[in-house]
């Protein structure tokens, strides 16, 4: 079997190539969801610092169509963040795509295996509107659950807007627009995010648990994705919307 | 050659309607159909429907979304009159049995407070002439076999209208962002698809506005009272008895539908 580091230079390396891979399950027929989170580790021992955490497959619909009951996780490098108004370098990335979240910053640690949502909410110091850009390090985002687990659930860049107290919003219902040179390629509300972003978050902070970490204050969650993601090329402009808490633009060049 | 036949073709969606039987579409025969010739036959049907005693209380806009366009292959929305005959409140028991292949979508219903007439209607105008917004469904339905419909066909089939629920809950447009009120909509409890207003041709406004001014060329106006169903923020979903839909819109509040199997016949 090939080993772990093996697996975690072949996606390093995919990032510094700026080359599309094929998916490490081809190879590695056996490859599993829990050997998937052992390469991910890897990747995040030479990222330097953790700055938050993003969630994948937080859609009812998606879990089902991949046959699975729960998101997956990726950390966040601070190497990832985009400043608001910085653009996006797409020449660094190999096939970027873009998708609207709600963000949390958390005003304080949170930590522990039974969390839910009204814990997380209680720990947030502000919701935020975000672009997440996704970068698949796998060849037309191609692959399966353990394969885009060892790839950091294909986190590529993020930028985050600035926070609004989150008391007072039903973040279920928030409308979410996503632009795509002007026009809008994409609507949800908060909920396409596991019935409750907040919700989304519980979850991550549980599945933290089981390996002795947690939220700290200060970090940030994206919370998953609430749209089908969009292509983009240098030269275009996306914008997320999402009612009461603003838009955040990104251009690419 | 435009407007040919549009008596008979009415004819043939009125016994569709009453047998609940399908036909095929207008377009297998003559794919050079287009949407003229479908208002034309609208138009006809619409008569043969009002000579029964039915009314007009309003429209609904179609194919106000770019994914729809784009399977529709136009770039524009259409549009079909509201019945009185099919309009449902908030909570209400709607039958199979009223229709042919049913499903249903979440929309944003506009009520007009005064007169809006085209052309030249903007976005503004349309919001300036709403008395308010509520939540709303749309039960679309096809008088035309396996909703394998061309834009002239759909347009004939009064824009595949079946029904129309609303909410009394009538919301002024006052300080509300239309584009950005979300909406969730579950079946039985379980989520099956989120949107936002901005789904109907960027701003449900501008399709109230598109409305007003086609409705003009033909020296139709919009009336205080009218509604105008601003189209689906999601994909269409099929429905079953006892299924129970619920749309709940921010700003604006929820509504339920449950689908009954009706009586037969």
């Amino acid at each position: 079997m090939t080993s772990l580091t093996e697996l975690a230079a072949r996606l390093s390396k995919a990032v510094a190539d700026r080359a599309a891979i094929e998916p490490l399950s081809d190879e590695v027929p056996g490859l599993d969801v829990e050997t998937g989170y052992a390469v991910q580790a890897m990747l995040r021992e030479q990222a330097g610092p953790t700055v938050g955490w993003k969630l994948g497959v937080t859609s009812r619909a998606k879990q089902a169509q991949v046959g699975v009951h729960e998101p997956v996780r990726g950390f966040l490098s601070g190497a990832s963040a985009l400043d608001l108004g910085e653009p996006l370098a797409t020449a660094q990335l190999i096939q970027p795509r873009c998708e609207p979240e709600i963000v949390f910053v958390l005003g304080r640690d949170l930590a522990g295996p039974s969390v839910t949502a009204a814990d997380v909410l209680a720990a947030t110091f502000g919701v935020a509107v975000g672009i997440e850009v996704l970068d698949s390090r796998y060849r037309d985002y191609r692959f399966t659950m353990p394969d885009v687990v060892a790839d950091n659930t294909s986190a590529g860049r993020f930028v985050v807007g600035a926070p609004v107290g989150p008391a007072g919003i039903d973040l279920r219902l928030v409308g979410v627009v996503l632009e795509h040179n002007g026009e809008v390629v994409a609507t949800a509300s908060g909920a396409a995010s596991l019935g409750h972003p907040a919700a989304a978050v519980a979850w991550l902070v549980r599945n933290l648990a089981a390996q002795g970490e947690g939220l700290r204050a200060g970090e940030v969650v994206l919370s998953g994705g609430l749209t089908a993601a969009v292509a983009v090329a240098p030269g275009d402009v996306v914008v997320a919307s999402i009612d009461r808490l603003g838009s955040v633009e990104l251009a690419c060049r | 050659m435009p407007l040919a036949h549009a008596p008979e073709k009415a004819r043939a969606l009125y016994e569709a309607r009453r047998t609940r039987v399908p036909i095929p579409p207008f377009t297998d025969d003559d794919p050079s159909l287009g949407a003229a010739d479908g208002y034309a036959v609208q138009q006809e049907l619409t008569r043969l429907l009002l000579a029964d005693g039915d009314r007009i209380i309003g429209y609904k806009a179609g194919i106000t979304s770019k994914p729809m366009q784009r399977l529709i292959g136009v770039d524009t929305p259409d549009y079909g009159p509201v019945l009185g005959s099919t309009i449902y409140g908030d909570g209400a028991e709607i039958a199979l049995t009223s229709f042919l292949q049913p499903k249903i979508e979440a929309e944003i219903v506009y009520v007009l407070g005064s007169e809006l007439a085209g052309p030249g209607v903007t976005a503004a105008d349309a919001c300036r002439a709403t008395a308010g917004v509520a939540a709303a469904m749309e039960i679309v339905d096809s008088r035309i076999a396996d909703w394998r419909i061309k834009l002239a066909d759909t347009v004939a089939d009064l824009a595949s209208n079946g029904a129309v629920a609303t909410s009394s809950r009538v919301v002024p447009l006052a300080g509300l962002d239309a584009r950005l009120v979300g909406m969730t909509l579950t079946r039985n409890g379980e989520l099956v698809d989120t949107g936002a207003g901005a789904a109907a041709l960027g701003d449900p406004a501008a399709v109230v506005a598109w409305l007003a001014n086609t409705l003009g060329e033909q020296g139709i106006t919009l009336a205080p009272g009218h509604l105008v169903m601003t189209g689906a923020l999601h994909a269409a979903v099929p429905m079953a008895a006892g299924d129970v839909f619920r749309a709940e819109f921010d700003h604006l509040g929820p509504i339920t539908v449950r689908i009954t199997e009706g009586s037969a016949g």
